[in-house]
């Protein structure tokens, strides 16, 4: 297990590395001067040359990049170029809030795809079936801007159930942050949802017309049983697998999610960063992006060993 | 055990529902409204007067910095901090300014003639000031008296009025500034109705009311937040569900939309924008680098470019690309300007007259060049408009959508044919046009260069006449735009404001920026 975590950890690091030089090039290729951008149309050239020196931009850029590189090891990813602020201090306002968005997203679309995907893999080639695979094709299909605004436009516009856009912290008001969240919430697991649901339907098909699943049943035990005791724990592995490389999908969907219902989040954030040319703040937040995503699917790896304790010993994986 | 399972199961969808239905239960109704909700389009970029340069800043700064002097809705500069309007002497190189007396810092300490010279000496000294090139004119900021400072000028510079009716006018607290150095801007504190709460960075501006301010009948409400949301039809969302009370920038083609609707007040202002086609002559090595000849006809026969400014229709383009909300024009000066001209015809579209220019310019067979236009919907169709317009006088226009941050580098570097390309405004007609066409301008990224042009505008520096300055303006107008034609100007943008009829007390000042003294609920 430990040769294993190893092995994992050092492939990581080697990926998060190889991101960042990606990205701090990357970012410096676009064309485009931050500190004309910042400007916008009224510049004078002093000034603008200031700034330039100010965050050490006419550096070459590996040089600008190794002082980035050992700065960011020690916690400090330097200070955005338009507010000034420190980007460890904003990444972190708003971390937690495309977190609590994504999580949040994750449980509706585990709460509808799982349910779904299992019942349609039991009564297979049915009416529900058809219906269950009609509904996960449109919620791949529909874009999410579009889904977002029309829920806006019924719910808020509309209805007056639901705040249009914004966010409050849960801390102060509760009751206002789960209303401002279910709806981009919502939107952002649909799609996932839909995926979700067609790869648990799959899994499960397969999982149940496999041997043992018929000896459990042929023992005389209940169809309840069987499914969720011995088919859904070996049905769950591609699932959680799935789960893990959704969550850059979920992490790219936030990006439009967070523009239509006006959450400052981390996709805002990064958007703005990168139209703004705010350099030390897209690295930062790309940095911190590419660790989360390492991370997960470190744990990805990990939690499928747990699941199935073939897969961390090794030369056994024929066995079954 | 087997059941457990199940039953968990259905708890947590029991539970799902029950949240769910908690969570639909209609918002909160209208209470009494002591806050104002204004929706902006961009997030400003740092809150220090000194440093900042974003246009959307201004409307902030409006409620929590003043300033020395202040805009009417007819752009007439009046005193704001200051008591009256500046005595110019000595030929127009002393500026002698009497402060307002009585007036508080939002910290409590007061504003004086000192605070004034530490301000403006920090405009122009702090490290990456914004406001340095506004203010090279001051050779020394002087105390007379407590409550009176006095300017002196290197050369006599007219437009000093209107720079100091703007950021660099604005005073900021000393105590503050001088405990928070250049993070300023993270809490400032200067003279306003309202004062600087807090700012959740691409969410939020709060604004609280002062208790400091000299006029507190003017703040009618006790909270603002200018809540940034960039996608347009998202802002105007917010507006229809009430999330938000006011919408700056509306676009266009939502304003007929949304004055049926009925609920809704608007208000549209011709703004101090121009929008134009900026035509590269001489620019090939980068802005301010020896003129170069470029050998096309676009860049060196007039006539081309007169043949490409005859086969505009203006007011059609206006009409298509903007609805007719906007205001067509041909010149730098908006007609909201005292200085604007105001016998000036723009050109009629003269398809004939232009196929006959590009034929005696040699090129009766048509004339191919690229035009970069920003890469956003409006100003794509803004391009495809002119695209198809000049075509039928046979110029065979090919559209290079661009991001606007690499259209900046480009048209700096030189590399562009012509773009089309807007500019703010400045209420000062210097600041729309001084630096984009005088030999070695900051902003002059065409590569043109003519003396007798340069002769009139610096001359309309000098003087301080403005009848006197109209003339001059009018003067180099029609040499740049009759015979020079680097910059083939368009339209004037309106701005449009949105905001529920219960708001009372709303004007529109032609500098587009909100401003929310008096405003308040019916």
């Amino acid at each position: 297990m430990l040769d294993f975590l190893a092995r994992r950890i050092a492939i990581s690091t080697v990926t998060f590395l190889l991101i960042t030089l990606i990205v701090f090039t990357g970012v410096r290729m676009i064309p485009g001067d931050p500190a004309r951008v910042l400007a916008g149309t009224d510049a004078d050239e002093a000034g603008l040359q200031e700034i330039r020196v100010k965050y050490g931009l006419t550096d070459p850029i590996p040089v600008q990049y190794l002082r980035w590189l050992t700065l960011a090891l020690q916690g400090d990813l330097g200070e955005s170029i338009r507010t000034r602020e420190p980007v460890v201090k904003t990444v972190a306002m708003k971390l937690p809030i495309t977190m609590q968005l994504a999580a949040f997203a994750l449980v509706i679309a585990i709460g509808i795809a799982i349910p779904a995907g299992i019942f349609s893999a039991i009564r297979r080639n049915t009416v529900w079936d058809l219906l269950a695979n009609a509904v996960s094709l449109c919620g791949v299909s529909i874009p999410s801007f579009w889904l977002g605004i029309m829920l806006i436009l019924f719910l808020s516009v509309r209805l007056h159930v639901l705040p249009a856009s914004g966010f409050v912290s849960f801390l102060d008001d509760p009751l206002g942050n789960l209303q401002r969240m279910i709806m981009p919430a919502f939107v952002l697991g649909a799609a996932l949802a839909a995926v979700l649901m067609r790869q648990t339907r799959n899994s499960m098909i397969e999982v149940l017309s496999a041997n043992y699943i018929r000896t459990a049943y042929s023992k005389g035990l209940a169809e309840r049983v069987v499914v969720f005791r011995h088919a859904l724990r070996n049905g769950l592995i591609p699932i959680v697998t799935i789960l893990g490389l959704q969550m850059g999908t979920l992490m790219g969907g936030a990006v439009v999610t967070e523009q239509i219902f006006v959450v400052p989040g981390f996709g805002r954030l990064i958007v703005e960063a990168v139209f703004t040319r705010d350099y030390p703040l897209v690295q930062g937040v790309v940095l911190i992006t590419a660790s989360a995503y390492v991370l997960i699917n470190l744990l990805v790896d990990v939690s499928y060993s747990l699941m199935n304790p073939r897969i961390r010993v090794k030369g056994s994986a024929d066995e079954s | 055990m087997r059941k457990t399972v199940l039953m968990r199961g259905g708890y947590i969808l029991l539970t799902l529902f029950a949240v769910l239905a908690f969570l639909i239960v209609p918002a909160d109704a209208q209470s009494p409204k002591k806050t104002l909700v204004v929706a902006l389009n961009q997030d400003p970029d740092i809150l220090d007067p000194s440093l900042s340069r974003t246009y959307v800043g201004r409307i902030i700064y409006e409620h929590m910095c003043e300033k020395l002097y202040e805009l009417d809705e007819n752009l007439k500069i009046f005193p704001q901090l200051a008591a009256e309007l500046p005595a110019f002497s000595d030929g127009g190189k002393t500026v002698t300014i009497k402060l307002r007396s009585g007036v508080k810092f939002n910290d409590g300490t007061p504003m004086n003639a000192e605070a004034v010279r530490y301000s403006l000496d920090r405009h122009i000294n702090i490290k990456g000031s914004a406001r340095r090139s506004e203010l090279e004119s001051v050779s020394a900021i002087e105390v007379v008296d407590p409550m009176m400072v006095r300017l002196r000028l290197k050369a006599p510079f007219s437009p000093i009025l209107a720079t100091l009716a703007d950021r660099a006018g604005m005073p900021v607290s000393p105590t503050q500034a001088k405990k928070m150095d250049d993070k300023f801007g993270t809490a400032p504190i200067c003279v306003g109705p309202w004062k600087f709460v807090e700012r959740v960075p691409q969410d939020r501006i709060v604004l609280e009311k002062s208790e400091h301010y000299f006029d507190a009948g003017q703040a009618r409400f006790d909270r603002i937040v200018f809540r940034i949301i960039a996608d347009d039809n998202v802002r105007l969302a917010n507006l229809r569900s009430g999330d938000i009370d006011m919408m700056h920038l509306v676009a266009p083609t939502d304003a007929a939309s949304l004055k049926k609707e009925g609920r809704f007040d608007l208000s549209s202002v011709t703004g101090l924008h121009y929008n134009s086609i900026t035509i590269n002559l001489h620019n090939k090595n980068g802005k301010n680098t020896p003129p170069v000849d470029l050998g096309t006809p676009l860049a060196n026969d007039p006539r081309v470019r007169e043949a490409l400014d005859l086969s505009i229709d203006r007011e059609a383009l206006n009409q298509v690309a903007w609805e007719g909300q906007y205001t067509p024009g041909c010149t730098p000066i908006s007609p909201v300007s005292p200085f604007y001209d105001k016998g000036r015809k723009c050109p009629i579209r003269d398809v004939a007259k232009a196929k006959k220019l590009l034929a005696d310019a040699g090129l009766a067979g048509g004339y191919a060049f690229e035009l970069t236009v920003t890469n956003d919907p409006q100003q794509r169709r803004v391009g495809e408009i002119i695209q198809g317009m000049a075509q039928e006088a046979g110029f065979r226009i090919t559209l290079r959508p661009t991001e606007f941050a690499s259209m900046l580098k480009d048209d700096d570097s030189g590399r562009l044919q012509a773009l089309v390309v807007g500019w703010s405004g400045r209420v000062d007609p210097d600041g729309n046009i001084h630096q984009f066409h005088t030999c070695g301008g900051s902003l002059n990224t065409t590569g043109a260069c003519d003396k007798p042009i340069d002769d009139l505008l610096n001359k309309a520096r000098e003087v301080s006449d403005q009848g006197q300055r109209i003339t001059l303006y009018k003067e180099a107008t029609d040499k740049m735009v009759l015979q020079r034609r680097n910059l083939l100007y368009l339209y004037h943008q309106n701005y449009i404001v949105a905001y529920p009829k219960n708001l009372k007390g709303y004007k529109a000042v032609p500098d587009g920026l909100i401003r929310l003294k008096g405003v308040s609920w019916n």
